[in-house]
């Protein structure tokens, strides 16, 4: 349980100070899935084979160049990594790796205290009992785009300075928010999403080890659908429905992500007249679905939709754009909506 | 004497009137070895509240019914103390962050931790973590929203968090990813007057079913509401009549004055008066955005299709606005003076049509 709610990220620092709790009075909670199928080695990775290519060679050689990792969510970034440490350094991983995610502390000051005493530290060449492994430590930054561009710049030179003991792993999704110094000093590789039918054919793998019964495996479909290949989203979702319905059912799928059933936005945006805009948005905020999540699943329906013109595309993306914007901001979602139903309806009516 | 709101408010999980497969497997989920955060979400008079107390009682049993109000204090790091009214039992909290503004983070984070460091002394047939039910989750600050991501995660082993909100539009995917979320939507005109028929039958009244299906048509989706008005009803006239005046709220019929005022003339005069009646609204306590859209919604009604639109894209900008800035009024008065302008344009045009 308690695993399941660090989405998938084993830190060190994240360990709950409860310091009454005998662990061992307690009896085990049932590990999330994304935990427990996490990839034990490199070679277990899902669909990313020059990475992993990559990678393999700099472990063969014992030795690690700076990392950077980016790509969408899910593609098995932080994995990679994890399991390459573990690989490394087997046993002594706790003591050789410092993980450091977003719900961590990470201002400037933390970058310049923790990271860098971390960073000095010198290690032997051999672990306790005798056998060789690399003389050197890791840190792992995970979710890096959202440090500050101060906390970014404080790491320049400690990574220079300490390459001979330390090698630096950053994690992000969007490159463009890693300052260019730091990119200049990393290897960068890029993971890509993965292909529908690998994420299938692991989560299908998954469910039979789970003896969960997936019919003749269209549900697999959706899922994947669903979370767009985002294969941590997937699993979550398939555990989620499992605990909450006894089985996997497609609805049960839509209910858990939070999903707007198609045929919504589709009436959405077929609607012709403002009483009708009016009685939608009415039912669809009453049956409590969620604004943000119809814009998005919008957008793409705008986008591949064959019967709209390219004009009426560009005025109904423009406004789902502003719209999008403003209810991050906070506004009302009855508003929004029915500002950016008059937009369709306009375009609708103009071809 | 209680209202009947709370009078008949189910108790268990399987008493409640509607969405009974969701009860179920709330009840089911109870019964696993784990229990995971939550975050229940739904418009208001749904029942959330209702089914997270179900749950809470099929946790801890009826204990969770002895409820005491505590007000707690806390200093936030620029040395302000802040007081804040939690109810809570032997086995959960509950609070209301949004309540001290935008040091809601610093509740969240004491509060959790408190809660968090108490442990039960003696854990067999008990459940060994406690309940925090933070309310309005969806108009917490970011600041507290990404908190609440670190909270969750390191004190998951004493304590669970459930979440209420109105809509999950609002809350960052990190919590939402984080949480078994629940969507309730609102109880169907035909289930709200079936709960009213059933209510007045334990009250021993009798109610008919026109009565009833007017209430509900009236209470817009609002189950809270519905029992109020049909309880307002009772006191007005009783027995029941199938055509008896449905009280609606008084804030509702106001505003629709203010709309119709707004509607007879369009000048900086009239304008002043609106103000006026703005602000009366603002000081009792409607909420600004229910202000703006029951003007909209009263506003459109005799423009033709392409005035509308403007109308819509208007009120969601100056709503946006009101958001981002903390004076209402401005932006509703605003929006007002807008829709004069665009309405008098308009009027004009099409008089000069005519002649």
């Amino acid at each position: 349980m308690q695993a399941f709610l660090k989405t998938g990220k084993i830190s060190g620092s994240d360990k709950p100070s409860s310091s009454g709790v005998k662990p061992s009075a307690k009896k085990k909670p049932p590990a999330p899935w994304v935990e427990k199928y996490r990839p034990k080695t490199i070679d277990d990775i899902v669909d990313q084979g020059e990475v992993i290519q990559v990678l393999r060679e700099c472990l063969a050689g014992g030795d690690l160049p700076h990392l950077l990792f980016y790509g969408p969510p899910g593609t098995g970034k932080t994995s990679a990594i994890l399991a390459a440490a573990r690989q490394l350094f087997g046993d002594i991983t706790k003591d050789r790796v410092l993980e450091l995610n977003a719900s961590d502390e990470r201002g400037i000051q933390v970058v310049r205290d923790k990271v860098k005493a971390f960073a000095q530290l010198t290690v032997s060449s051999t672990r306790p009992d005798g056998r060789p492994c690399p003389p050197y430590k890791l840190v792992i930054l995970d979710e890096a785009d959202s440090m500050t561009t101060a906390a970014q710049a404080a790491l320049r030179r400690t990574m220079e300075r300490e390459t001979r003991t330390t090698r630096f792993c950053l994690i992000c999704n969007y490159v463009s928010r890693i300052i260019p110094p730091i990119t200049s000093r990393c290897s960068k590789f890029r993971f890509k999403p993965l292909a529908r039918e690998n994420v299938i054919k692991r989560l299908s793998e998954i469910c039979e080890t789970e003896g969960v019964d997936i019919g003749e495996g269209t549900v697999l479909h959706q899922a994947v659908e669903t979370c767009d290949g985002d294969l941590r989203r997937a699993l979550t979702a398939l555990q989620c429905c499992q605990r909450l319905l006894g089985k996997i059912t497609a609805e049960g799928l839509i209910e858990v992500t939070g999903l707007v059933p198609d045929q919504l936005v589709q009436d959405y945006l077929n609607i012709k007249n403002y009483t009708e805009l009016e009685k939608f948005v009415y039912s669809f905020l009453m049956e409590a679905y969620s604004a943000s999540q119809l814009l998005e699943q919008l957008s793409a329906l705008v986008v591949s939709s064959g019967h709209l013109t390219n004009k009426q595309k560009c005025a109904i993306s423009e406004k789902l754009a502003i719209c999008s914007h403003r209810l991050l901001d906070g506004g009302a979602e009855s508003m929004q909506l029915t500002d950016l139903g008059c937009t369709i309806i306009m375009a609708n009516n103009d071809p | 004497m209680s209202l009947w709101v709370d009078k008949h408010r189910p108790r268990d999980l399987m008493k409640l009137d509607y969405h009974k497969d969701q009860a179920s497997r709330l009840k089911n989920l109870v019964q696993q070895s784990d229990f995971p955060h939550l975050l229940v979400y739904g418009p208001s008079g749904a029942g959330k509240k209702t089914r997270i107390m179900c749950l809470l009682r099929e946790l801890y049993g009826s204990g969770v019914e002895r409820l005491r109000q505590e007000t707690m204090n806390f200093t936030t790091p620029s040395n302000k103390k802040i007081e804040i009214m939690t109810v809570s039992s032997n086995y959960h909290i509950e609070v209301n962050p949004t309540d001290v503004g935008i040091h809601d983070r610093v509740v969240i984070m004491d509060l959790v931790k408190n809660v968090a460091q108490t442990h039960q002394i003696d854990s067999s047939g008990q459940r060994e973590f406690k309940v925090v039910i933070l309310n309005e989750v969806d108009d917490l600050t970011k600041d507290a929203q990404h908190a609440l991501r670190r909270t969750m995660e390191k004190y998951v082993a004493t304590c669970r968090l459930i979440l209420i909100a109105n809509s999950i539009s609002r809350v960052i995917p990190a919590i939402r990813s984080r949480c078994l979320t629940i969507r309730v939507p609102a109880p169907t005109e035909n289930e709200i007057s079936s709960v009213l028929l059933g209510v007045c039958k334990k009250e021993g009244l009798s109610l008919p079913t026109e009565l009833a299906i007017r209430i509900a048509k009236c209470a817009d989706r609002n189950l809270r509401r519905a029992l109020l008005m049909c309880e307002a009803c009772k006191v007005q006239q009783y027995p029941f009549t199938p055509d008896q005046k449905v009280p609606e709220p008084d804030w509702q019929l106001y505003i629709k004055e203010t709309a119709s005022m707004i509607l007879s003339e369009q000048s900086p005069k009239k304008l002043g008066e609106v103000r006026q009646k703005l602000y009366e609204l603002i000081i009792h306590g409607v909420p600004p955005d229910v202000v703006f859209s029951g003007l909209l919604c009263e506003l459109v009604k005799n423009c033709d299709m392409a005035m509308k639109c403007q109308v819509a894209s208007h009120a969601a900008t100056y709503e946006h606005r009101m958001r981002l800035g903390n004076k209402a009024i401005f932006h509703l008065e605003a929006f007002v003076a807008k829709f004069m302008a665009i309405y008098k344009k308009f009027m004009e045009e099409s008089l000069g049509d005519v002649f």
